[in-house]
C-alpha cells in the first residue's frame, strides 16, 4: 500500500540489504573548530553545537585548539580503561549467552564517550549515568568484582537483588543508582548542581542519556532548570544512532543537532566526535570548568555509533544493516587513540598485546571471585527476606506480615519439593534391579 | 476447527486484531516505539507497516507522554488511534495526559468532544525484567474516572477485546500480560513451556469479531469456592485448583472497568468462599475493590472472609522473581484457608 498522506515521516538512510549510508552526518575536519572563552555569550554556541569538535585525525595526530595537553601516562591510562571496559563487556556478553547472568547491554564503539569524560571530571563530582556508561564506572574504580557481583544478583550484589544486571550505583564513588526508566534521571542532575550551587560547594553534576531519550519531557525540564538558575551541570547526549530499531531521525535528529537544543533553550552547546578520546575529554573538561566558575551549564553532544545491539534483547540486523559499522565515519575509539600513543611513539603493537593478556586476565580471576559469591541459578543465594528491606527506612507492619507469609510459603514449598523427591526415590529404588555399586573411577575421575 | 479458524498464539491474535481493523477502517492508525519497520519489540506489530504503510503504522519518538497527547488530538480529530507502550512501566509520563485529558475530554466538553483512543501496554512479570519491565499498574487506570481497563488472558479473548477496544468511543487501556504471549503459564518457571497450540483459546477466528467489554468469563467452573482473577494469574490459579483437587470455580475478570460484578457475584453466593488473585501489589490493588465490590453483593452468602493473593507491596525484585510472583503455592495456601474457614 503507498502512503498518500501529507505526513512527513523521517527517513532512515539504509534498512538490512541496503547500502549503508551516513552522509547525513555533518563533520568538521580534526582542529578545525575554535575553542571559545568559558564566558561565551550562549548565543555564540550555535555554531559550535551545528559543527564537530575533533582533536584527532586520520593519522593519529592531535590537532587545533581543543587538543588537551595530556602526558603519555594519561592517554595510555584512557586506552586501559577503555579496553578494560570493552573486554568487561565482550566477557559479560558471553556470560549472559551461558545463561549466568539474565541480561547485559554493551558500550561497545562508545567506549570513549564515558571513559573520557570521567577522566575529565573531578572525583567529586556527581555522576549520573545511564545503563550504557560502564565506562564511568570502570573510570572511577568500581571494582569489576563489584559490577560482575551486580550482574550475578548474588550475595555481595551492591542492589541486594533488585535491579537488571548494569544498573549500578555508588554513593561512595559518587556514581548515581541508575534507574533503567529513560532520562528521568537528567532533572535530578540538574537539581543535584542546583544544590551544590545553594550549599556553596565546587562539585558540579554531569548526566548522560541517548539521542533518543532526548524526546522525554524529562530531558526538556532539565534544560530549562539549568538554564534558569544556571546550574553547575554538563548535560550529555549521546548520539549512538539508533535507539533499538529507532533511528535517530526520529528523535528530531533530522537536519537539526541535538547539541543545538542548548543554545535554543538558552545553554551553551557543543557538538563532539564522540568517538575521539581527545575531543571528548576536552569539551568535558572546557564545560566542567565553565559550570565550576559560575557561567552555566552545557549541552554536549557526542556523535557515536552504537556497535553492538541494543542489549542482549535484541537483534539489531532485523533493522539496520549488518555492515553499517564498517562505514561509520568516525572509526573506533580506541583504535583512534591507540594510534594516536603509536604516532607519539608511546605505544607499540608488543605493549598492546601484553595490555590486552592482563585485562583479560584480570577479568577471568575477577569473574572467578564473583562466581564464588552465587549466580542466579547456582551458589549462594541472597535471603529472599531481603525483599522486603529498603522500601521504607524502616519496616512498617504490613511489609513485616508479607515477610512472615513469604517465609511459610517457601517453607511450604521446600516440603512439597523434599517430599516428591522422596517420593521418587523411593519409586525408582522400587524399579531398579539389586545391582552392584558402580565401579569408582568410572567417569575418569 | 473450521477453514475461518487459525492457531494463533496472544502475539498473532494481537496482531490479527489490528490488521483486521486497518483493513475494515482507514481510520485506525497505529503508533509507538520500535513498532513500524521493526514490528514490535514483541512483535505484536510484525509486518503491518509494511502491509498499510508508515503512515499509518507510525513510529514515534520515545516520549510516552507525546504518543497519548498526539494520540488525543488525532482521536479528536477523526482518526482511531491504537497507541503502544512498549512496557507498562513507561506508562507514567504519559500519565497525566491520561487521567487529566483522555478520561475527562467527554464529561468536561458534555460529549463535543471525545477521543477514541486505545492504549495498549505489556504487564507483569516473570521474565526476569526487574522492577523496570514487570509492573501490573491496571488499579491506577481503574481509580480515575473515564476510561475502560481491560487485561485479556488468552488470544481468543486478546482479539476479541482489542476490536472491541478499537472500536470503543470511549479510551481503553489495554493491558497485555506478557508472560502468556506464547504460553498458558501455570507459575512454574521450572516446567517446560507449554504453547497456546494445544489450547481451546488458541483456535481464534481469522476475520472480524468482538467480545463485548465487561464481561467476565468462567474459566473454570466449579462449586467449592470462587477465584476471581485475571491476565496471567487466570491459569495459575486454575492451576492451584487442580493441583489441590479442590473444586473451585475459576472466574476471569477480563475487563475492570466496567466490571461484571453480576457473574462474579452469581458464583460467590453460589459458592459462599472467595479467593482474589492478583500479580500487582496487595496495597490499594485492584484486589481491594473487587473484595469490597464482592462483599457488598455477597455478604449474606459468604461463608468465610473473602481472602486476597496478590504480589508483595514492594518493587518488583530481579533476583527474587518466583519469590515475589504470586505462584501457585501462594494460591494453593491460601485456597486451603479459605476451604478451612467455618
Amino acid at each position: 500500500m503507498t502512503d498518500v498522506s501529507r505526513l512527513h515521516v523521517p527517513a532512515v538512510p539504509a534498512r538490512p540489504g541496503e547500502r549503508p549510508d551516513f552522509s547525513y552526518v555533518g563533520l568538521s575536519p580534526a582542529g578545525a573548530v575554535d575553542r571559545p572563552p568559558l564566558d561565551v555569550p550562549v548565543a555564540q554556541t550555535v555554531a559550535l553545537a551545528e559543527s564537530l569538535v575533533r582533536v584527532l585525525d586520520d593519522d593519529g595526530r592531535a590537532l587545533g585548539p581543543w587538543a588537551p595537553q595530556l602526558s603519555a601516562d594519561r592517554l595510555r591510562d584512557g586506552l586501559r580503561l577503555m579496553l578494560t571496559t570493552r573486554l568487561l563487556d565482550e566477557r559479560m556478553q558471553r556470560m549472559q549467552r551461558q545463561g549466568r547472568i539474565s541480561f547485559y547491554v554493551r558500550s561497545f564503539g562508545e567506549e570513549a564517550v564515558s571513559v573520557a569524560a570521567a577522566m575529565a571530571l573531578d572525583p567529586q563530582d556527581m555522576l549520573f549515568p545511564s545503563y550504557r556508561n560502564q565506562g564511568l564506572h570502570v573510570v572511577r574504580g568500581m571494582p569489576l568484582v563489584d559490577m560482575m557481583c551486580q550482574m550475578l544478583s548474588n550475595t555481595r550484589d551492591m542492589c541486594r537483588g533488585r535491579q537488571l544486571p548494569v544498573l549500578y550505583h555508588s554513593a561512595r564513588l559518587r556514581l548515581f543508582s541508575i534507574s533503567g526508566n529513560l532520562a528521568t534521571q537528567y532533572p535530578q542532575a540538574v537539581g543535584w548542581a542546583m544544590a551544590s550551587a545553594i550549599r556553596g560547594e565546587s562539585p558540579i553534576a554531569a548526566a548522560w542519556l541517548g539521542e533518543g531519550s532526548t524526546a522525554e519531557a524529562d530531558f526538556h525540564h532539565a534544560l530549562l532548570f539549568a538554564k534558569v538558575y544556571r546550574a553547575p551541570v554538563v548535560l550529555n547526549v549521546v548520539n549512538n544512532q539508533w535507539a533499538i530499531s529507532t533511528f535517530q531521525g526520529f528523535a528530531g535528529g533530522e537536519q537539526r543537532s541535538f547539541a543545538a537544543r542548548g543554545p535554543a533553550v538558552g545553554i551553551a552547546g557543543l557538538r563532539v566526535d564522540g568517538n575521539d578520546f581527545l575531543a571528548v575529554y576536552a569539551a568535558t573538561a572546557w564545560a566542567a570548568e565553565r559550570a565550576r566558575c559560575g557561567f552555566g551549564a552545557t549541552l554536549i553532544e557526542h556523535v557515536t555509533y552504537r556497535a553492538g545491539a541494543h542489549s542482549t534483547s535484541d537483534d539489531p540486523s532485523r533493522y539496520r544493516p549488518r555492515d553499517e559499522y564498517e562505514h561509520w565515519p568516525l572509526g573506533d575509539p580506541v583504535d583512534r587513540l591507540q594510534r594516536h600513543l603509536v604516532a607519539l611513539g608511546e605505544w607499540d603493537e608488543a605493549r598492546h598485546a601484553t595490555l590486552l593478556q592482563q585485562i583479560e586476565a584480570k577479568i577471568t580471576a575477577d569473574w572467578k571471585e564473583a562466581l564464588r559469591h552465587g549466580a542466579l541459578s547456582e551458589g549462594p543465594k541472597l535471603d529472599p527476606a531481603l525483599m522486603f528491606d529498603d522500601v521504607f527506612e524502616t519496616l512498617p507492619e504490613h511489609l513485616r506480615q508479607q515477610r512472615d507469609e513469604l517465609a511459610a510459603e517457601l517453607a511450604t514449598r521446600r516440603d512439597e519439593r523434599a517430599a516428591a523427591a522422596a517420593a521418587s526415590d523411593a519409586a525408582a529404588a522400587a524399579a531398579a534391579p539389586p545391582t552392584a555399586a558402580a565401579p569408582v573411577g568410572q567417569d575418569g575421575s | 476447527m473450521g477453514p475461518d479458524v487459525a492457531r494463533m498464539n496472544m502475539v498473532q491474535a494481537l496482531n490479527s486484531a489490528m490488521d483486521v481493523m486497518l483493513a475494515r477502517d482507514p481510520s485506525v492508525v497505529l503508533m509507538g516505539q520500535d513498532i513500524g519497520y521493526f514490528g514490535g519489540v514483541f512483535r505484536v506489530t510484525d509486518g503491518l507497516q509494511k502491509k498499510y504503510g508508515a503512515h499509518r503504522v507510525i513510529d514515534t519518538p520515545i516520549a510516552e507522554g507525546g504518543i497519548v497527547g498526539a494520540a488525543i488530538g488525532m482521536g479528536v480529530n477523526g482518526l482511531r488511534p491504537v497507541a503502544e507502550i512498549q512496557f507498562a512501566d513507561y506508562i507514567y509520563p504519559a500519565y497525566d495526559q491520561v487521567v487529566s485529558e483522555l478520561a475527562r475530554l467527554r464529561y468536561r466538553s458534555a460529549s463535543d468532544f471525545h477521543a477514541p483512543v486505545t492504549i495498549r501496554t505489556p504487564c507483569g512479570g516473570g521474565i526476569r525484567g526487574g522492577q523496570t519491565h514487570s509492573q501490573s499498574p491496571e488499579a491506577v487506570f481503574a481509580h480515575i474516572s473515564g476510561v475502560k481497563v481491560v487485561m485479556p488472558s488468552n488470544p481468543y479473548d486478546a482479539k476479541g477485546l482489542l476490536i472491541a477496544a478499537i472500536e470503543d468511543d470511549d479510551p481503553v487501556i489495554f493491558f497485555e500480560p506478557k508472560r502468556v504471549y506464547n504460553g498458558p503459564f501455570d507459575g512454574d518457571p521450572a516446567q517446560p513451556a507449554v504453547s497456546w497450540a494445544g489450547h481451546p483459546l488458541g483456535e481464534v477466528p481469522d476475520g472480524y469479531y468482538s467480545l463485548p467489554i465487561g464481561q467476565a468469563a468462567v474459566a473454570r467452573p466449579g462449586s467449592a469456592a470462587t477465584i476471581v482473577t485475571y491476565g496471567t494469574m487466570v491459569h495459575v490459579c486454575i492451576a492451584a485448583a487442580e493441583a489441590l483437587g479442590v473444586d473451585a470455580e475459576v472466574i476471569d475478570v477480563r475487563s475492570i472497568l466496567p466490571l461484571d460484578l453480576e457473574t462474579l457475584a452469581a458464583s460467590v453466593s453460589r459458592t459462599g468462599r472467595c479467593l482474589v488473585v492478583h500479580e500487582a501489589t496487595r496495597y490499594a490493588g485492584f484486589g481491594a475493590e473487587l473484595s469490597a465490590s464482592i462483599q457488598e453483593a455477597c455478604f449474606w452468602h459468604l461463608e468465610a472472609p473473602i481472602m486476597r493473593v496478590a504480589g508483595w507491596d514492594t518493587p518488583y525484585p530481579h533476583a527474587f522473581e518466583w519469590e515475589y510472583f504470586p505462584g501457585k503455592a501462594r494460591v494453593m495456601r491460601a485456597l486451603r484457608k479459605l476451604l478451612e474457614e467455618r
